[in-house]
């Protein structure tokens, strides 16, 4: 008599239910919706204003007690004039390009050939899906391991193609390779992702739509470029969405693997805004770099939202 | 041209939400290129328009 299921049966006390009986549809709607909303503001907007605001003075976090000078914009000044936080940006479109250049060729060509249905096909995804569910510490590490010119297979492998003697070049310590270094890990990393994405993006279109093109006699290449491509193309989108936001805020792996050397070739806006705001302890002038940072992906990722809406309207 | 311009005036979202694309795009470009620091610091400013001026106009009539 006494279970939770007949607890929970139990009809509501006559005080609550002629207090809730008086409220509206949207009243009750906007209770439910009320704690969400409040949670939202707490950890997203309420930080965000604080930052635009700390942004405009000289505070520093491990100096508490220091009073807060208002310092106008002089500190994006600083960082909009700083040759080296331009080297860091150029750093960061390097390795944000490359990256979705080579994820979205490999990820959607292994999309394709995977979507070809042969025996062992689901081995194979398990497989190719393997270095997305590892640790960016652990994936960091490994490719330390693996660019080491004495032992790394890396340099084996590299030297066993061209010729060249493994322990003659440094993925890791050359200023010229260490950003390719970077590239190279992450793309061996996050591939599986965009593969994954596009070969839901092929697994969608109707079998029925190829074989209409069968009956038009269309060649398979023309059947790519007219229908798998342009259907695939909202998935392939959100791809790099998600892999553009994620590699623009890329931190721990290439902490990892180059902790942002040789020099500053391979430290990323992120690796930079934490040295300032967690090393220096700079706080005013890293909300400024950060509201920076934050205006370009929201740019970014708005007009790459309605070019997605655009292509899925089609 | 004066298609667009007439539809400028009138407030329409098409070409004012291009304008802002290309003021975002253009000052995401100026902050990552590597030829002239001065576009550089600039691009901040190119790109904080372009953005509150998406937001605004997306909230205008087709």
């Amino acid at each position: 008599m006494d279970s939770p299921i007949d607890r929970a049966a139990i009809k509501t006390p006559d005080g609550i239910a002629r207090r809730i009986r008086g409220l509206s549809d949207r009243t009750i709607a906007w209770i439910f919706v009320a704690p969400t909303i409040f949670l939202l503001l707490a950890v997203n907007i309420f930080p965000l204003i604080w930052t635009i605001r700390l942004s405009f003075t000289d505070f520093r976090v491990n100096r508490p007690n220091n009073a807060i000078e208002w310092v106008g914009l002089r500190n994006y000044e600083r960082i909009l004039t700083d040759p080296d936080i331009w080297a860091t940006m150029q750093a960061t479109a390097h390795f944000l390009i490359w990256t979705l250049v080579l994820q979205v060729l490999i990820g959607f060509t292994l999309a394709f050939l995977i979507n070809m249905k042969f025996k062992g096909n689901d081995l194979w995804t398990t497989i190719i899906v393997f270095p997305m569910m590892l640790s960016p510490a652990v994936v960091g590490n490994f490719w330390t391991f693996l660019y080491q010119p004495q032992i790394g297979l890396f340099n084996y492998a590299v030297a066993f193609v061209t010729g060249a003697d493994p322990a003659s070049f440094s993925m890791i310590g050359d200023v010229n390779l260490a950003p390719w270094a970077i590239v190279i890990a992450d793309t061996w990393m996050w591939t599986p992702f965009v593969m994954l994405i596009c070969l839901a993006g092929l697994r969608s279109i109707p079998d029925s739509i190829y074989e209409a093109a069968e009956c038009d006699r269309a060649s398979k290449w023309r059947q790519f470029w007219t229908i798998t491509l342009p259907l695939a193309l909202p998935f392939l989108m959100l791809a790099v969405l998600f892999r553009g936001i994620e590699n623009f805020k890329m931190f721990d792996l290439v902490v990892q693997l180059t902790g942002g050397g040789p020099g500053n070739t391979t430290t990323l806006t992120s690796i930079d805004l934490k040295r300032e705001a967690f090393e220096k302890w700079r706080t005013g002038y890293s909300s400024a770099y950060a509201v920076i940072l934050f205006v370009t992906v929201f740019g970014l990722a708005s007009i790459y939202v309605k070019a997605l809406n655009k292509v899925k309207e089609r | 041209m004066m298609d667009i311009v007439k539809a400028m005036l009138r407030f329409r979202r098409g070409p004012w939400e291009m304008l802002a694309t290309i003021l975002i795009a253009l000052g995401v470009v100026m902050l990552m290129q590597p030829f002239a620091l001065v576009l550089y610091s600039y691009s901040f400013v190119v790109t904080l328009v372009g953005t509150v001026m998406f937001i605004i106009v997306s909230h205008f009539p087709e």
